[in-house]
């Protein structure tokens, strides 16, 4: 019986690829993450080779797990959670192929370039000129494959996950070509259309809405979708979900002056860009609530199931971060954390702890569904790398808040006379163990992703095409 | 700022906001009083949602940010032109604390401000801040411990290209000092180089190889010595080095002479003067102290 055309059918072949590509990528850019972490501990590792210093590799692992890790895993999962929730079959499967193929591309360019050096140096935006328009051909694509689909739903509504993958499609599109304009010098060289403080603030408005709205709002989408399912409950609050959405949104996109207190910028902007990080506060908090509140009457899954358990954890460092992020963007408080570790580790308490991990649970719920599998094959092992996580979290966090105020403390620290009480190289020094830690903490997280490369390997390879179809029949 | 920019800065701040508030209270008004198991009626694969009222002590956080935004822009610059209740500026946040700085430190230099170089030079606790002034603004050239690098001079061997006396040592400081070795090639050819440079390495007790030395005597006396002096022993007014010493700031290697000769040199120590006269008392003192060490 070959019913995988029919039009009632879900287009489950790009989800699979993205979902499996999610956890490759997923390797790559950690295991790149701890080599580079490991070069902080031993400088040696640089091996004296252009294409594996610091200043190289660090774009790569950034670009690798935010965009290639993390931007598979929102391809996946918006895929599927449209097509389910809308009950319709994407609205083109060459252009949804396309973008698959399209974004692989966009990831080996950015593997093969900037080990190169050849970078348009704006952070987490380093990709060059030709690059950055295939990346806006992609990204349009998914805009129309997405909405498309949206438009072809059966029910009056749109379901609460898509507004937050809506958003973040047509945000990031606007920021990306925003942020990305140049004026080409040659093939592999451009210089940014903006100068001194205006191109400061361009790339952290880019920068900050990177953050709020790739790694925020589309990875709320995915939990809007996966707590209730995997919890089975309904959503606590669909009020909740109405106002926070819009006020994360809306608000969200003011918040980048605050990556650029005592600076060049106007004080005007500086003080916008925090009272808007404070109030962001109780919108970002909405999300956590309703994934936290979704789960009254089912706390006790928690016990047995450990991708419930991912998915209530990440939404905790959500919660955690998200309050971070305000307390720091506050001028007399950033004074002491800005150019410290505790920037990294506050980055990676809301990458490991929340995007990782909200991923990670959805991916374990996901890929057994799309491969037509009753299970992952291992519930043992799913726990295993829930701890591995988790543990590995708290030690990268925890170096970082170590080392980010010892950094802040030092390098303010005077003596009778007014000079300075340490050198930089001290304050350095003085950083060494929370390297050492932050790399184990990076290292566990890492294990815990080759145990989930096994484990879905394990699940799908007896997958036949009969139960591949059998699976993207919708309901 | 022009009124247009400031008022489209005000306008889509207080739009933006003034929404987002409006969103929260007209949701709060029309929500149940209390939690409910009622759903609103939709199902989307399954997944179905409560029709539960907004978290109260979440609303009140909500709130409470927002107040705090709203006296915060009263109080601080943020909306378009309006400067602040408080005037603040993160210029005037600097030059305030730069001022309490001061006025914390100011005593404890001008103690030693008022003693002359020579006795501060030996006050121990003296030195130890001349020392950490000079770790923080001249030891990136002249080494932590103040023995120089190639072209940077030595400071700790009381050899002194401009003189080591107080008042001289200060004025280096306060001005800096520019030296002016020429490029003697085109005037004295390649052989002139080799021989000058044989001749000038004699004069530290170095042998030179295959130079003619009586030929590089001449040269020097015509166009070295009326800055080195007659007798190689040079000229603290023109900063020109004494040759007889075997001390070298550019290497005494026979080809690093000829290049020194060859090219010109010149060295570039800049001015302090930005750090008061009072912190260049205290550098003075601990740099005298330097090759003074008997004295303490």
């Amino acid at each position: 019986m070959s019913t995988a055309t029919t039009p009632t059918a879900y287009n489950y072949k790009v989800v699979r690829q993205f979902a499996v590509m999610t956890v490759v990528w997923g390797i790559v850019g950690m295991a790149m993450g701890v080599f580079i972490a490991s070069q902080l501990v031993w400088p040696e590792l640089n091996f004296g080779l252009p294409w594996t210093t610091f200043g190289r590799l660090r774009p790569l692992h950034t670009n690798a797990v935010i965009f290639a890790f993390g931007g598979c895993a929102l391809f996946a999962t918006s895929y599927y959670v449209v097509q389910r929730t809308s009950q319709a079959r994407l609205v083109s499967d060459g252009l949804a192929a396309f973008t698959f193929w399209g974004w692989q591309a966009v990831i080996v360019l950015a593997a093969i370039t900037l080990p190169m050096g050849l970078t348009s140096t704006k952070e987490y935006a380093e990709l060059e000129w030709p690059i950055d328009i295939l990346i806006a051909v992609v990204w349009v694509s998914y805009a129309l494959v997405f909405f498309g689909t949206i438009m072809k739903r059966k029910m009056k509504h749109i379901y609460v996950g898509n507004w937050f993958f809506g958003g973040f499609i047509l945000t990031v599109a606007v920021l990306h070509i925003v942020n990305s304009m140049a004026v080409p010098v040659s093939l592999t060289k451009s210089y940014s259309m903006y100068s001194g403080a205006t191109d400061a603030m361009i790339q952290w408005w880019y920068g900050h809405n990177a953050v709020g709205f790739f790694l925020t709002a589309g990875f709320l989408g995915m939990m809007y979708y996966f707590v209730p399912k995997q919890a089975e409950r309904p959503i606590y609050s669909y009020r909740l979900s109405i106002v926070h959405f819009w006020a994360l949104i809306s608000i969200y996109i003011w918040a980048g002056p605050h990556h650029l207190h005592y600076t060049a910028l106007p004080d005007w902007a500086q003080s916008l860009g925090m009272v808007m990080s404070l109030i962001l506060l109780a919108p970002s908090w909405g999300g956590m609530i309703n994934g936290m509140m979704t789960l009254s009457g089912a706390w006790h899954k928690l016990r047995t199931d450990p991708i419930l358990r991912f998915l209530v954890v990440a939404l905790a460092f959500y919660g955690m971060s998200t309050f971070e992020g305000p307390m720091m963007a506050i001028k007399t408080v950033n004074a002491l954390s800005h150019y410290t570790d505790w920037t990294i580790g506050h980055v990676h308490a809301g990458a490991l702890g929340w995007v990782a991990m909200i991923s990670i649970g959805s991916l374990y719920h996901l890929i057994p569904k799309v491969f037509g599998r009753e299970a992952m094959y291992s519930t043992a092992l799913i726990n295993t790398h829930f701890w591995l996580a988790t543990i590995g979290t708290v030690l990268y966090i925890v170096s970082m808040w170590v080392n980010g105020i010892t950094q802040g403390l030092m390098w303010r620290a005077v003596n009778v006379d007014g000079t300075p009480t340490y050198s930089f190289v001290e304050a350095l020094e003085a950083s060494h163990y929370g390297f050492v830690v932050r790399m184990i903490g990076g290292a566990f997280f890492l294990i815990g992703m080759l145990l989930m490369a096994y484990n879905v390997w394990r699940t799908v390879r007896h997958s036949k095409a009969a139960n591949l179809e059998a699976a993207a029949q919708t309901a | 700022m022009t009124n247009f920019w400031s008022g489209y800065i005000v306008i889509l701040t207080l739009t933006c906001l003034g929404l987002i508030l409006w969103l929260l209270l007209a949701t709060r008004k029309t929500q149940r009083p209390g939690p409910t198991n009622e759903t609103m009626g939709h199902s989307f694969d399954g997944i179905e949602e409560y029709d539960n009222p907004l978290p109260r002590w979440w609303f009140v956080l909500f709130i409470l940010t927002m107040v705090f935004s709203a006296v915060y822009l009263f109080l601080f610059p943020g909306l378009g032109k309006w400067p602040g209740y408080l005037n603040w500026t993160q210029e005037s946040q600097y030059e305030a604390e730069v001022a309490r700085a001061e006025e914390r430190f100011a005593p404890i230099f001008a103690k030693y401000t008022a003693m002359p170089v020579e006795d501060v030079a030996k006050v121990p606790e003296a030195v130890a801040i001349g020392q950490r002034l000079f770790a923080t603004n001249c030891s990136v050239c002249h080494g932590s411990d103040a023995r120089g690098a190639f072209g940077f001079p030595n400071l700790t061997d009381n050899d002194w290209l401009y003189g080591g006396d107080p008042e001289t040592i200060k004025t280096t400081l306060r001005g800096g000092r520019q030296a002016a070795m020429p490029a003697w090639l085109a005037v004295i050819g390649e052989d002139g180089v080799r021989n000058v440079s044989g001749y000038v390495r004699s004069l530290s007790g170095l042998e030179t190889e295959g130079v003619d030395l009586a030929a590089g005597k001449t040269t020097y006396t015509n166009t070295c010595a009326v800055c080195h002096g007659g007798d190689g022993k040079g000229n603290q007014q023109l900063g020109a080095p004494n040759l007889t010493d075997d001390i070298w700031l550019y290497g005494s290697s026979f080809l690093q002479v000829q290049q020194t000769i060859r090219y010109g040199r010149n060295g570039h120590m800049p001015s302090q003067a930005h750090l008061g006269e009072d912190k260049i008392h205290m550098l003075a003192s601990y740099v005298y102290s330097l090759s003074h060490k008997d004295a303490q």
